[in-house]
């Protein structure tokens, strides 16, 4: 019983700490970015940014108002001890970091359309699970799914002959007409599968995988160093008020797909792209090692 | 540079010579008021027990704290602007609103109500709520807390709010429209040469 109570601790815990730092990954990347630029506003909004960052970390305070709606990728080792209450406790710890961090409240029923005030609802937060054979080990990665960068993710199946151009195009419209309210800069992630809803959810796992990292295909990398460079000399910029680049990344993630179909999924974060990744060892023992430096 | 301060009640003539990407700060009254706000206002005629004219507000959903004393403005950041299109033009003519604060940009219908009304469309950056929050000095009340935390009308006294860029200026120049034409040119250049090196299939 003991042992569940730590488990929620640490997970309200972790949750606090996505919501009021950035990860390791994203800070770096924003700072490269932000001393690229040398006009008065990309100084200025860069400023902004920083400014925020500091006084969240300060006042332990989220770092951007929109906490989000919570979701949680779970790699389970099969042989870690608390696997029947894991769903349980993440709810629980939910609920207790909404009230404690505090967290904005984001979640609303279908249907009725009522704010259920805590941060808790039909699959909210939003639970995936991957299991990991022959371990013992919890690995989470958390995302807080805001309202302005989620508005411009999409996903479609193009026609195969319209082949790897077609995703560049989909990406490169759908990054210009809705990324630039989504708080530039834009982490970009692209799935590519059989059908959307796989597209989708891969995009969502090429978003979770650190700024600066590549997929291990060279030429799934290639891809993703030619798109930002594409995306950048657009010229976006911090705020969609024009600038030297336009996203930190693009990270692709891929299913092998049936030959009659390619679908393509798009989910951007925004500068503020608030994701963790908790390492928790059966003794209960834990590693943050998105935030190693935030704290 | 010395920073541009405006101060509510607004008159025209404070606002009048701004131009889009200007930089102003604002000290005086600000209300939230985003989706629901909007709808009960201009769809249903009803309005807050606060004059707007003059004012400014802001399309924003905050985190408050309710504290012995009243409440506390824990984070207070923008949210997307282009939700409220269909209704800022009227919401503006009804209420003599100002300066309309959000993020990104407005579309046609509202550049041209800020033109008639001499109104204007600024951006705080998004997401930087933690320092919108300490410039908020005190949240004097709170109306329509009947749709929740984020969408309620909160009335607040800020000092020195910002930096705002104006995003449409009171002769109906839009920034993000000039801008989004920019986006739209460069984006077919650089699709040009990208879409070179992708073939990546055997054939
Ligand atoms: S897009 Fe991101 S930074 Fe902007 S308001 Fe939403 S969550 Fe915050």
């Amino acid at each position: 019983m003991d042992n569940l109570k730590k488990l929620k601790d640490i997970l309200v815990e972790f949750i606090s700490v996505v919501s009021i730092h950035l990860p390791d990954d994203v800070y770096h990347s924003l700072e490269a970015m932000a001393n690229k630029e040398d006009g008065r506003i990309g100084n200025e909004l860069y400023g902004c940014i920083f400014d925020n960052l500091e006084k969240a970390k300060t006042l332990g305070r989220p770092l951007c108002q929109d906490t989000g709606v919570l979701q949680f990728f779970i790699k389970a080792g099969t042989k870690f001890p608390y696997l029947d209450e894991l769903e349980e406790t993440i709810i629980e710890a939910t609920k207790e970091a909404t009230e404690k961090t505090p967290l904005r409240h984001n979640v609303v029923e279908c249907f009725t359309e009522e704010n259920t005030g805590n941060n808790v609802g039909t699959r909210a937060p939003f639970i995936e699970w991957e299991i990991i054979p022959h371990s013992d080990e919890l690995h989470i990665d958390l995302y807080l799914a805001g309202g302005g960068c989620s508005l411009p993710g999409r996903s479609k199946v193009l026609m195969p002959l319209e082949g790897y151009e077609g995703i560049v195009k989909y990406v490169f419209d759908t990054i210009v007409e809705w990324g630039v309210n989504a708080c530039p800069p834009l982490v970009v992630g692209v799935g590519i599968g059989t059908c959307s809803a796989t597209a989708a959810l891969l995009s969502k796992k090429a978003l979770l995988r650190p700024v600066g990292t590549h997929n291990p295909n060279p030429l799934a990398a290639d891809m993703e160093k030619r798109m930002k460079k594409g995306l950048d000399k657009i010229g976006i910029g911090p705020l969609g008020l024009t600038g030297k680049e336009s996203v930190q990344a693009v990270n692709i993630e891929y299913a092998a797909h049936h030959p009659a179909t390619l679908g393509v999924g798009i989910t951007v974060g925004c500068w503020a792209t608030r994701r963790g990744a908790i390492d928790i060892r059966s003794d209960l023992s834990y590693d943050i090692p998105s935030h190693k430096e935030a704290r | 540079m010395e920073k541009k301060i405006i101060t509510t009640p607004i008159d025209d003539a404070q606002i009048e010579d701004l131009f889009i990407g200007d930089v102003i700060y604002l000290t005086g009254m600000l209300v939230t008021c985003r989706d629901d706000g909007h709808r009960r206002l201009v769809r249903n005629g009803i309005y807050p027990d606060f004059d707007l004219k003059g004012m400014a507000i802001l399309h924003a959903g905050p985190i408050v704290k309710k504290t012995d004393s009243g409440f506390e403005m824990i984070s207070i950041g923008p949210t997307t602007s282009r939700r409220m299109e269909a209704y800022e033009k009227e919401f503006i003519e009804m209420t003599g609103t100002k300066i309309v604060i959000g993020k990104g940009g407005m579309g046609a219908k509202t550049a041209q109500g800020c033109k008639e009304q001499k109104a204007l469309h600024c951006i705080f950056p998004g997401g930087c709520a933690v320092s919108a929050a300490t410039q908020v000095e005190e949240i004097v009340g709170v109306e329509w807390e009947d749709f929740g935390m984020p969408e309620a009308f909160w009335i607040m006294r800020v000092k020195e709010f910002g930096p705002l860029i104006v995003s449409i200026d009171t002769k109906g120049n839009n920034l993000f429209e000039l801008n989004k034409a920019e986006f739209n040119r460069k984006k077919e250049e650089a699709l040009e040469d990208v879409l070179k090196h992708v073939h990546y299939s055997h054939n």
